[in-house]
């Protein structure tokens, strides 16, 4: 082939295009090699910025229901959020369940929210800005639904914990949990 | 060489280096930069250094997120990177074999200088250049073993700290000053982390000025005769990108085997003690890049004209790298490469094996024999640099050198090939 | 260059990289090197000997000895399920609190705690020691020179004192420990001590074995993955050494 003649003569200037194709294969091969060599090196730079194995046994937590009477909420930590736990009494649960649903900005049936009706299980973070919202406290203002009500902007949920008023876009977040007994959950 | 094509990258590229040449300089510096041609692989670790710095820089800024600087929790926050954080392990052992990984490529690369010639004229500043970044680089090592906390962490930084006590008048006040407090301490720890997470930069930056030195005058060679004419030079890339990629492989495999299989083979194991302030360890004993230069300072023994001998010990080590200087002048030979100079061609391994034997003797207690091999080794260290060096060049009777590179590399003398 | 010189030079260097051993056992005889299943480029930790002195540790050194770096759920890379690590984890007692009164409580042990330690604190640890205190266990076997083989030797070094040997009160003679006087009464004292649960006879020797296996993987629990990598990594390493070296001769080809 001519053109591997070419490139024996000329001396030394290495780059350009000599059509040596046995030289294209090996930089070709060497180029592939370094780029999958260097992606599978930075790979556990990166996942190591992931949750540490010890940050990761701590995303289940398990809460007894037992102590909760009927009318009482509990708040508990999970993953470092807190979860809202109400024991609902019969009224809140019709209240929830009464609601027309195509009046909601975010619409969910309340049945869709629990498991069991008398346990509504949320994440206490106001789906707005991240506040805190009140209600899981005697004596704190629950808002015109008996459900919670936000300080920081005004969102007020009611007794399903959904978005009734206020700036907030979603209904409050229903972890993953499950329960392990009559009266044990696990969450997450 | 102006980019030329007409397609977006080339317009995009023009774009940028009117305003920035970052481009044109890479291409002046890759292709049209002459580099000789008869470069060997001695000349491979320059490039190591700078690749093991990255890793070590990127290793330890990841390591650095989990890490805690405080003397109650160090200790398991490193444990906690080695069993919890993803491929925490690995991480750690990357920086840890890394340091040792370094300092050995940093060796032979200053070897290589001092065979070849490398550091005389007119690269007189890029070695001193490069002997600023060894100090630097042997302070951010000093400091970074003391960060996991263990037993050697924490005596072997009270050792070298009170060193300074040495220092007549303000000695303690200055140690005082170092620790942050009365012995080495939370204090101490929370600056050497500050600082060690510092000085690597610092390095960058020499670097920086050791490459433009470097380029004003271009490599040294085997032969170290100055280049006469395009016949001796080769474009940079892609002749040395690829011999360094090939040498960058081999020194990888190296170190993949320190991490896999020997993580622990350079260190000591009782590091992983945690530090008891009350409790001294049998022996203490610093990184075996440091050996050479501890068995200097404890090779002086008695007191010299009213000296203490730990003052003289101090300014011994100390002189043992402030003499790496004056090199470029101690060295009176007219000749650069080691090839063409017979008697300093022996000597050189001279120098090679003491460093060695003062290593052995600043692993080992200074007990019996070893004191006084260690004193012999230390003479003969400034023996060869100041008495040596610029005898050796007057006496000797360099062979004749070829007329250029090229001529030896293309010409019938055959052996002193390109590769 | 004369190449012997460079021989010589590396025989030295690992000399003086390795010169510090032989010093903290001045006083004793080295320990003997015993067969380990994970040391070797490929060797790996033996899952029956790790759940073997996991027992053992349980049984026997846990009534001294803290191990403080390793939770509960790490037992999983034993072998044991999910819920035999629950078990594990809720024979032990653990403080937590303060309640809503500001008092601390005890509550079972979970996956995510910490192992329990015997004592509370070191002064504790001493006063029920003779004032000696028993070293946690997460990281003995790198942290004494010998590693596996020393922690073997120890746990099977005791005799009786030579004639002529002073040792002093709540102190006995082991062969391996520097000194020859250890504060730790022999662990290991009969076969049959522990009753394994898969049916293993145990001996003093298959003991110390097994135990030290688990030590071993308590201070290093990553060294299966750490050994498959290092094998991946070095096979891709060589291979691409070969393709870069034919790369670049190739490349210099052009020059001559």
């Amino acid at each position: 082939m001519s053109d591997v003649a070419q490139s024996q003569v000329s001396h030394g200037h290495g780059s350009g295009h000599d059509g040596d194709t046995r030289r294209d294969f090996l930089t070709l091969t060497a180029s592939a090699l370094g780029v999958i060599g260097l992606a599978s090196a930075i790979w556990p730079f990166i996942d190591s910025l992931n949750p540490a194995k010890d940050t990761l046994a701590l995303s289940t937590t398990e809460v007894d229901l037992s102590p909760i009477q009927a009318g009482q909420r509990l708040t508990v930590a999970w993953q470092g959020k807190p979860v809202f736990i109400d024991h609902r009494p019969a009224a809140e649960i019709k209240a929830a369940q009464d609601v027309d649903v195509s009046t909601l900005r975010d619409p969910q049936k309340d049945s869709d929210r629990v498991q069991k009706p008398e346990w509504l299980i949320v994440v206490g973070v106001c789906t707005h800005l991240g506040c805190i919202p009140l209600g899981q406290k005697q004596g704190d203002d629950r808002g015109p639904f008996g459900g919670w009500f936000c300080p920081c902007h005004g969102s007020i949920y009611d007794t399903s914990a959904r978005i009734r008023q206020g700036p907030a876009p979603l209904n409050l977040l229903v972890p993953p949990y499950k329960f392990t007994s009559d009266a044990k959950i696990t969450i997450g | 060489m102006p980019v030329t094509g007409t397609g977006r990258t080339s317009r995009i590229i023009r774009w940028i280096d009117y305003r920035l040449p970052f481009v044109a300089m890479l291409e002046h510096e890759l292709n049209e930069y002459p580099t000789p041609r008869n470069l060997n692989y001695w000349w491979n670790f320059g490039s190591l250094a700078g690749i093991i710095l990255v890793i070590m820089i990127v290793s330890g800024v990841v390591l650095a997120m989990y890490y805690t600087p405080n003397a109650a929790m160090a200790f398991d926050s490193v444990e906690r990177i080695m069993r919890d954080v993803n491929y925490g392990w690995l991480l750690r052992y990357i920086h840890m074999n890394g340091a040792s990984m370094f300092f050995l490529i940093v060796y032979i690369h200053m070897f290589r200088g001092l065979y070849y010639g490398s550091y005389k004229y007119p690269r007189e500043l890029l070695w001193m250049l490069g002997v600023i970044i060894l100090l630097l680089m042997m302070a951010t090592a000093f400091m970074g073993y003391v960060l996991p906390w263990g037993q050697m962490s924490f005596w072997g930084a009270t050792v070298i700290t009170n060193l300074f006590s040495a220092i007549p008048v303000f000695g303690q006040k200055i140690v005082t000053l170092l620790w942050g407090g009365f012995t080495v301490g939370n204090p101490t720890l929370n600056r050497f982390f500050s600082l060690h997470y510092l000085l690597p930069f610092v390095i960058v930056a020499v670097i920086g000025l050791h490459l433009v030195a470097l380029h004003t005058h271009g490599s040294n060679n085997p032969l170290g005769i100055d280049h006469k004419g395009p016949q001796d030079s080769i474009p940079f890339h892609p002749y040395y990108t690829i011999k360094d990629m090939f040498g960058l492989m081999v020194f990888l495999i190296v170190f993949a085997i320190f991490i896999f299989y020997l993580p622990n083979f350079l260190g000591d194991p009782q590091n992983y003690i945690p530090a008891n302030p009350l409790q001294t360890p049998p022996d203490i004993v610093p990184e075996w890049y440091f050996l050479p230069f501890y068995a200097i300072l404890r090779s002086m023994t008695f007191n010299v004209l009213g000296i203490p001998s730990k003052l003289i010990g101090v300014m011994l080590m100390f002189s043992s790298i402030l003499v790496l200087f004056l090199l470029p002048w101690l060295d009176t030979s007219r000749v650069r490469s080691a090839r063409f100079r017979p008697i300093y061609k022996w000597v050189f391994w001279l120098l090679v094996i003491d460093v060695l034997v003062l290593g052995y003797c600043g692993a080992h207690p200074p007990a019996g024999t070893i004191v006084i091999v260690g004193q012999l080794a230390t003479f003969y260290y400034f023996l060869h640099f100041l008495i040596l060096f610029p005898l050796i060049g007057k006496i000797e009777r360099p062979r004749p050198l070829p007329t250029s590179i090229g001529a030896a590399v293309l010409g019938p003398s055959g052996a002193a090939g390109g590769n | 260059m004369p190449r012997f010189v460079l021989a010589f030079a590396a025989a030295l260097a690992l000399a003086v990289v390795h010169g510090g051993g032989a010093r903290a056992q001045e006083e004793a005889p080295p320990a003997p090197h015993q067969q380990w299943s994970f040391e070797g480029v490929f060797g790996t930790y033996d899952e029956a000997a790790l759940q073997r002195g996991f027992q053992v540790y349980k049984e026997v050194c846990s009534a001294c000895h803290a191990l403080k770096h390793l939770y509960y759920r790490d037992l999983t890379d034993l072998g044991y399920s999910e819920d035999q690590v629950k078990g594990f984890a809720a024979q032990a007692q653990v403080t937590d609190g303060p309640n809503d009164q500001g008092e601390m409580y005890q509550r079972p042990a979970k996956p995510s705690d910490p192992i329990v330690a015997p004592f509370p604190n070191d002064q504790a640890a001493r006063a029920a020691n003779n004032g000696a205190l028993p070293p946690d266990q997460s990281l003995i076997v790198k942290q004494r020179e010998g590693g596996p083989d020393y922690i073997y030797a120890i746990a099977t070094g005791y005799k009786d004192a030579p004639a002529g040997f002073k040792l002093n009160p709540n102190m006995y003679y082991n062969e391996y420990f520097p000194g020859h006087q250890i504060a730790m009464p022999p662990p290991l004292t009969a076969d049959g001590q522990v009753t394994y649960a898969d049916g293993t006879k145990a001996t003093i020797p298959q003991m110390a074995h097994d135990v030290t296996t688990f030590l071993a993987w308590a201070a290093e629990p990553n060294l299966n993955e750490r050994h498959r990598m290092g094998a991946k990594v070095i096979l891709f390493l060589i291979i691409a050494a070969g393709i870069f070296y034919a790369a670049k001769r190739r490349i210099w080809a052009a020059l001559h």
